[in-house]
């Protein structure tokens, strides 16, 4: 079974967001998600100072299996992206929750996190799908 | 739930993740399929090949027989006891069936065919057998595993028994003889030196843990993919099928034109489209930046309306970009466009071969 942390929460299409404690959100792909994609070799992170919305595509990672948008999970303007993904794109294989992390966002409105899927929502779904 | 190799265990019990492979539950990788192919480029790796169908043919007309069904010409074998020919096995149409390896023993021949075209190709074999006196046997009791690297051959010398060793050690590239309860060919699907070993499935697990044990890396479908994409080798129903010509799919040197009294089935059809100059042909593609090449994209050439299609697209892990084989009009040039993820992307076009015996070749 896939590695789901408590404190964060989750996109059906497998992304993960995480508040800061400076209210700043940090997005990257689940345990689930690197797992079922395999070894990741690219990642396309957006740039800093752009902006991203709910429901749009906001960066693609692909592995040798196959390409994968990446949607991000609050609306805002994006403030870091892990540079470290562009050498070392295999980090989100070994550590999707926290060095895998892809992107952070100045959120326009933190509830549009209300809307995303909490850890036991995100179980269910995973377990559903198998 | 799907067929399963005499190896099943062993892939669970080494953590392989299991995948659907042609009807056959097989190991896809693992952990890491990158780090198995660099652990083959570099020093030694292996595969469960079990799921692959062997036949042999034995009879009087044994060699008269595969003259007539395969493409490429089993007399070149005959000067060297246990040497190996790849080839074709095409319909009327000119067609592949599959493609295949085929090894002379003597007054018999072993061929070795692909799993999911296992039951066409019993069938097409057996078929035209009709005419020639020949048995058609397959061997589902010897399990197969691939030892593949430039550490293949002597660390799996270094397992066997003091005649097998010798046998080994006498094989050139492409040649593979009876040794004891194995059979050793010097034959690979990734490009770099190495064995296929087959035995009886009741000893693969032992003789897989022994490999392990001497530092050989467990190796799934992804990497082998990986490996033979690189290599430049054709993957059948992505290269070729029975609809696309051997001429289309980089197989014409598989092809003996001579003798050219030799009626071999497809024939016909494969001299008028080599005259008419009619089909398409197979090129390498390399796209140097970020992205990865992908099967089914469309490919557009300069001065065509004709569009060609990526048959394999990966990314190289020992190139570390990603390359790709390709269907295309014969008037391609140095570089096309490659529809992907809905922008056109110019890419290089090159022979399809990329990477031999741990070097680049492009």
């Amino acid at each position: 079974m896939s590695d789901i942390r408590k404190e964060l929460k989750y996109l059906s299409s497998h992304e993960w967001a995480r508040v800061e404690e400076d209210g700043t959100v940090t997005i990257g792909i689940t345990d689930h998600a690197q797992d079922a994609l395999g070894d990741v070799v690219f990642v396309e992170t957006p740039e800093v100072g752009s902006r991203v919305a709910v429901g749009e595509e906001a960066g693609v990672v692909e592995s040798v299996k196959a390409a994968s948008d990446i949607y991000t999970l609050v609306s805002g303007e994006v403030i870091a992206v892990n540079e470290a993904l562009q050498d070392a794109p295999e980090t989100v294989n070994s550590s999707p929750y926290d060095d895998g992390w892809f992107f952070r966002v100045q959120p326009d409105d933190l509830s549009e996190l209300e809307e995303a899927l909490d850890a036991a929502e995100y179980r269910e779904l995973l377990e559903s799908d198998e | 739930m799907g067929n399963k190799t005499a190896l099943y265990a062993t892939h669970q019990a080494m953590g392989g993740k299991l995948v659907d492979f042609g009807g056959w539950d097989m190991p896809l990788h693992y952990g890491s399929q990158i780090e198995e192919h660099h652990k083959v480029r570099q020093s030694a790796g292996m595969f469960d090949v079990s799921h692959m169908t062997v036949v042999d043919v034995t009879g009087s007309d044994a060699k008269a027989y595969l003259q007539y069904l395969l493409a490429n010409d089993v007399a070149k074998l005959d000067s060297l006891l246990g040497k190996a020919l790849y080839s074709g096995m095409l319909n009327h149409e000119g067609g592949v069936i599959d493609d295949l390896i085929v090894y002379n023993l003597g007054d018999w021949y072993r061929v070795v065919v692909n799993c999911s075209t296992r039951e066409k190709d019993l069938a097409w074999m057996n078929e035209v057998a009709e005419k020639f006196s020949v048995a058609i046997t397959e061997r589902p009791e010897l399990a197969m595993i691939a030892v593949q690297g430039p550490e293949a051959i002597r660390i799996a010398s270094s397992l066997v028994s003091a005649e097998q060793a010798a046998v080994i050690a006498s094989l050139t590239i492409f040649q593979g003889l009876p040794a004891g309860d194995l059979f050793i060919g010097r034959t690979g699907y990734t490009g770099e030196d190495g064995l296929e070993i087959m035995l009886p499935s009741e000893k693969a697990p032992a003789f897989w843990q022994a490999l392990a044990d001497a530092g050989v890396a467990p190796c799934g479908l992804g990497a082998r993919d990986t490996l033979r994409l690189e290599a430049g080798m054709n993957l059948y129903g992505h290269e070729m099928d029975e609809g696309v010509s051997p001429l289309a799919a980089n197989m014409g040197w598989t092809i003996a034109w001579q003798p050219a009294e030799r009626d071999f089935i497809g024939r016909t059809v494969l001299e008028a489209q080599k005259a008419a100059v009619s089909t398409q042909k197979l090129v390498g593609l390399v796209l140097r930046e970020r992205g990865v090449l992908r099967a089914e994209q469309i490919v557009s050439v300069d001065g065509s309306d004709e569009k060609g299609v990526i048959t394999s697209g990966t990314f190289s892990p020992s190139l570390g970009y990603s390359i790709a084989l390709a269907r295309v009009p014969r008037n391609i040039g140095s570089h096309c466009q490659v529809e992907m993820r809905g922008k056109q992307v110019t890419v290089e076009v090159v022979a399809p071969n990329f990477v031999r015996n741990g070097k680049a070749v492009i």
